[in-house]
């Protein structure tokens, strides 16, 4: 799936419920997916502290795409992560640096999360585009 | 369990009126109605104080101390009436002992820095306690390193309790001063601040007292606790953002320096002396916030109106009321059981991060506060990362609790 599609799917699954616990539901359980961080890379250097939980993210490039592994001490915050991740996974580095993410708008959770945790998430997809890049760079000065 | 509760309601006490003063608790959240349980972070306005800032602004803003003219004259003098009515509150001696501040921590800073440049020299020790809000923990931490002093920490007890004969035992020659809160504002600890004050007291060591938790709940008298300062915030009281109070015994505000220098802090000004004013004046450099000071006045008198015994005795009923409820949900963790409390209750459910419930409990419209609370050295303490706070106000009821409690536990249900 490209990473419009799997916005796209993400938006028309949200849009089943009319709740915000119920979306809260369905983001915890999502959470439960993500796919996990080797203990061995919870280090500092991989820490995204924020200020009320915090998130570790590693970044590997396997046959020419990004894969992402994360965790979080809080389960909200771990939902939300693996739908970034569910959405810019498995995509090489170019894909994910222009790709255009509006799926967090959509869902209408920018405007409904509380400010540290939308800031939160915002500051992990940078994060996550900026892997990106570091590796698109590498990849272009080495060839 | 909850109707045996209720019957410690104090009587008379109308809470479904007091709650048509507040016009911000008319309405919903999320489609839920709001439950308001955060006045420990800050307390939501009767409509008495929006309707003295309305007046003010429409009727005659104009600026303090200097006019001729009649606007002037009347700011003025609703201004100093402002002063007087917080002064007769806390039973100052005098008018002028009342300094208006930005809050709690302008306060807090004034005095830890005059004090600081005038008596605190090299190898001297503050003492604050290890329950503090960081606002009374690092304009300290400030002050000692400039002046290569020692801050040394009241320890606690695993109810969050003082340990007094800890303090008794640091209270030598090189204290020169306590800072110490009255309440504390995660773990709902009133301190015994009698025993602080006297014990201080006997070693020639003056006091200040945090009051930014204590003053909205109970009657503090600073005559009767002899205490030598005294810092507080308006906008926990019922008032504005933006004003505070410092209380200084006159002859601890005479002897220290200014803190900031301008415009109605001096008598004369010449580029060879400048000669300070009078108190209060001499704390209150610059145009002060009129409006805010005059709105405060206003908070004071709806809270003596009503008495802050009986409000300060339906939180007590409220805080019992939620610490039994509360008690019902399965693997709740109460952080802080203090013998002596008010204002606050801090817990954890299981293992859930107290972020998560914080966001659940919004999502059905419950507002409460999720962190440290700006008092990270006493989660260490504890070994959390912070805690979920339900705070209570003079307007919050038994029902509202009830939510809480139905609230959490269905949260716990979906983050178990």
């Amino acid at each position: 799936m490209t990473i419009n599609e799997t916005q796209d799917e993400l938006i028309s699954d949200f849009s089943f419920f009319d709740e915000w616990m119920d979306k809260y539901e369905h983001i915890i359980s999502l959470g439960k997916n993500l796919p996990l961080i080797d203990p061995q890379y919870k280090t500092p250097d991989n820490l995204i502290k924020g200020c009320q939980s915090q998130v570790w993210l590693h970044t590997e490039l396997v046959d020419g795409k990004l894969v992402f592994t994360a965790d979080s001490d809080a389960i909200i915050t771990k939902g939300l992560v693996s739908l970034l991740v569910s959405v810019l996974s498995n995509h090489t580095p170019k894909e994910i640096v222009d790709a255009d993410i509006y799926f967090i708008d959509k869902i209408g959770l920018s405007s409904h999360l509380s400010p540290t945790r939308s800031n939160g998430l915002l500051s992990m997809l940078k994060q996550m585009k900026l892997y990106a890049l570091a590796y698109q760079t590498k990849a272009g000065s080495g060839s | 369990m909850i109707s045996s509760a209720t019957d410690t309601a104090p009587l008379a006490y109308d809470v479904a009126r007091l709650r048509q003063d507040f016009p911000i608790l008319r309405q919903q959240v999320y489609g839920k109605p709001l439950i308001y349980l955060d006045s420990a972070a800050t307390t939501q306005k009767p409509n008495i104080v929006l309707q003295t800032l309305q007046d003010y602004y429409t009727g005659y803003n104009s600026n303090v101390h200097r006019g001729v003219h009649h606007l002037s004259q009347i700011a003025t003098e609703a201004y100093e009436e402002s002063r007087r009515i917080i002064a007769r509150y806390i039973n100052a001696a005098h008018n002028h002992e009342v300094i208006f501040t930005k809050g709690t921590t302008d306060s807090i800073n004034l005095v830890a820095n005059v004090f600081g440049r005038k008596i605190i020299r090299k190898g001297d020790t503050v003492i604050i306690s290890a329950i503090e809000h960081h606002s009374n923990i690092v304009p300290w931490q400030i002050v000692c390193e400039e002046r290569e002093a020692t801050l040394r920490i009241i320890p606690v007890n695993e109810r969050g309790e003082l340990e007094m004969e800890a303090y008794e035992a640091m209270l030598d020659d090189t204290v020169k001063i306590v800072a110490c809160t009255y309440v504390s504002n995660t773990l709902g600890t009133v301190n015994p601040v009698q025993d602080i004050i006297r014990l201080a007291h006997a070693k020639g060591i003056p006091v200040l007292l945090d009051g930014a938790q204590a003053i909205q709940h109970r009657q503090v008298d600073v005559q009767a606790l002899d205490v030598d300062f005294l810092a507080f915030s308006g906008h926990k009281l019922y008032g504005p953002t933006g004003i505070g109070v410092l209380y200084g015994k006159s002859e601890w505000l005479n002897k220290l320096p200014p803190y900031q220098g301008g415009g109605d802090m001096i008598k004369t000004v010449t580029f060879a002396k400048t000669i300070y004013n009078e108190l209060p004046y001499k704390f209150e450099a610059g145009t002060p916030d009129i409006s805010g000071a005059i709105g405060l006045g206003a908070a004071v008198k709806y809270v003596q109106g009503i008495g802050v015994a009986n409000i300060g005795a339906w939180e007590t009923h409220l805080l019992q009321y939620a610490l039994e409820a509360l008690s019902s949900i399965d693997g709740i963790r109460f952080i802080g059981q203090a013998s002596h409390r008010a204002g606050a209750i801090s817990f954890l459910v299981k293992d859930i991060h107290p972020y998560d419930l914080g966001e659940l409990l919004d999502k059905q419209g419950i507002a409460v506060r999720t962190g440290h609370h700006c008092t990270e050295p006493i989660m260490d303490f504890f070994k959390i990362p912070g805690t979920v706070r339900a705070s209570f106000g003079l307007y919050n009821t038994t029902e509202e609790i009830d939510h809480l409690v139905t609230a959490v536990k269905k949260a716990a249900t979906m983050l178990g």
